[in-house]
């Protein structure tokens, strides 16, 4: 090791020389240096002084962290592409899975072609066209005071703490007339915000699907939520009852069918009461005014009238 | 490449399999084979972005091993293996976005893999690149050995699958196998793995360790 208080003076005479310093008389290649000129031979000069010098380590420190840097945001850079299209594709292919238009193997893009996608104000419940030519991002929005609310502690039921004001609903046929309508969700679970989409029917009161994409709950507890036959246990239960009070839930441990709300009622996943009650919490919160309720009450006066 | 380098070669990547294994002799990299393992493609994906981060980490560290100066050289390791993880994981989002959605943060934890960091400063600082690449692929190989048998085992008790593939049909699914909850959960890989270095270390007595102290039998004179 080298005495590191030596080292920082001896730098000095070398800022104004031009020709590399000598510090060690066994430091090789100064002969080779001496005659170049320039930045390139300055470096070269540096590289060979002893590991342990300050220029070298500073030298050494600055080459690496160009080199990495450059590495890491080319990789960035070329994957990008690739990363946004398997999002966006991943995004398209629960939607049709959850409006149950997906056959094993099918094409995503394909099924994706009967879908109709608008933006719709959850204040006003009115669809909106403001938003066509930029793209808009709900999760994104939801982050920007200007586009999002604040929740209060007794409305945020599923724990999101903001809510935008604008969400990307999916109409399934044509706009006038759909058969069914799927709406994204998010809530908090036991681990982590569980996104997902539920798909009503046309009557906007029965659930066809309900299908979680990106959680982080216990793989084979809270994780069962990505189980085919409980998301299957979803089919056809009714989310609102006749005078369209919201009445869907989870329950704890298995629906009683002789029940008079077992329609209403899905069972819960054994051994995760808490992501289940999430589930249901999230539902009852964007099937709710604070989410999609306005928008559901609009179009059901639509279809009346 | 001589008849020595070629026996040196298959020591690197040979011995840490079982003899010199990264997990059950130096109990390195826990942290994640308790994490991943979870399900057998989720510890397949893992094992794939260790042994590619180690190897390629040893490689470039060893090459220019005679140029860092041993004041920042712990620096010097780290900065080149994040930037190696953070390669390796939009090569993943990019390529195998289902499964890198199940790894999420683990891939990035590999920065903090004791196994890489401790092959870069154990070996590729005084070995040259071609045969530290070969000790990393051999210590990926040995992570990767036990992390796909813990994987495998956790999967098939826990959801009666493996790859995905029904083995045993659970009760959930209509089946007959009640699924071990308990396998799912990180705890069950600890014991997993404890019974695995019982099993080795009966089988090559030479990994037992020495105890650190005897237990004597006492004396009642001494008790009194």
């Amino acid at each position: 090791m080298t005495d590191p208080a030596k080292e920082s003076k001896a730098p000095a005479p070398d800022a104004v020389t031009p020709q590399p310093v000598v510090m060690h008389e066994n430091t090789p290649g100064n002969a080779a240096i001496s005659s170049d000129s320039g930045l390139m031979a300055r470096l070269k000069g540096v590289m060979a002084q002893p590991n342990d010098s300050t220029q070298k380590t500073l030298l050494v420190t600055v080459i690496m962290c160009l080199v990495c840097s450059v590495v890491v945001s080319a990789a960035a850079v070329v994957l990008r592409p690739t990363q946004e299209a398997n999002a966006a594709l991943d995004r398209k292919r629960n939607i049709v899975q959850v409006a149950g238009l997906l056959e094993e193997g099918g094409d995503v893009e394909a099924a994706f072609k009967n879908v109709n996608a608008r933006i719709v104000n959850l204040d006003t419940g009115e669809y909106t066209d403001q938003f066509n030519d930029v793209g808009y991002d709900q999760y994104v929005a939801a982050r920007d005071p200007n586009l999002s609310i604040e929740l209060t502690k007794e409305t945020d039921i599923a724990g999101i703490g903001r809510r935008a004001q604008y969400a990307e609903v999916y109409l399934i046929g044509s706009e006038e007339n759909f058969e069914q309508i799927v709406l994204p969700v998010h809530g908090l679970g036991l681990w982590s915000t569980l996104y997902g989409f539920v798909s009503l029917e046309s009557d906007l009161q029965t659930i066809s699907g309900l299908k979680f994409y990106k959680h982080a709950e216990t793989p084979g507890l809270g994780g069962e939520v990505d189980n085919p036959v409980w998301q299957g246990k979803w089919k056809g239960k009714l989310a609102f009852d006749e005078a369209g009070q919201l009445q869907v839930e989870v329950v704890k441990g298995v629906v009683d069918p002789a029940s008079s709300t077992a329609a209403y009622q899905v069972d819960g996943l054994a051994g995760a009461t808490l992501t289940s009650r999430g589930v249901s919490q999230l539902l009852r919160f964007w099937l709710d005014e604070q989410g999609f309720g306005g928008f559901l009450d609009k179009l059901k006066q639509r279809e009346a009238s | 490449m001589n008849a020595h380098d070629r026996e040196m070669a298959k020591k690197v990547v040979l011995d840490p399999l079982v003899d010199n294994n990264p997990i059950t002799l130096q109990i390195l990299g826990i942290c994640s084979a308790l994490a991943v393992t979870t399900t057998l493609a989720a510890s397949l994906l893992m094992c794939l972005a260790l042994t590619t981060v180690v190897m390629f980490s040893n490689a470039s560290i060893s090459m220019i091993r005679n140029h860092v100066p041993s004041s920042i050289r712990i620096i010097v390791q780290m900065t080149i293996i994040a930037s190696l993880v953070i390669v390796v994981d939009q090569l993943l989002k990019a390529f195998a976005y289902d499964i890198a959605k199940t790894l999420s943060v683990f891939v990035g934890l590999i920065i903090t893999n004791c196994i890489v960091l401790g092959r870069a400063e154990a070996f590729a600082m005084k070995n040259p690149p071609m045969i530290s690449l070969l000790d990393g692929l051999g210590n990926g190989l040995g992570y990767s050995v036990i992390l796909i048998l813990v994987g495998a085992t956790r999967e098939l008790f826990g959801s009666g699958t493996l790859l995905g593939y029904t083995v045993m049909t659970s009760v959930n699914d209509g089946g007959m196998y009640y699924t071990n909850g308990l396998m799912l959960l990180p705890p069950s890989a600890f014991f997993i793995i404890g019974l695995m270095i019982w099993g080795i270390r009966s089988w090559k007595t030479a990994q037992v360790e020495k105890a650190e102290y005897e237990i004597r039998q006492s004396h009642h004179s001494e008790v009194i």
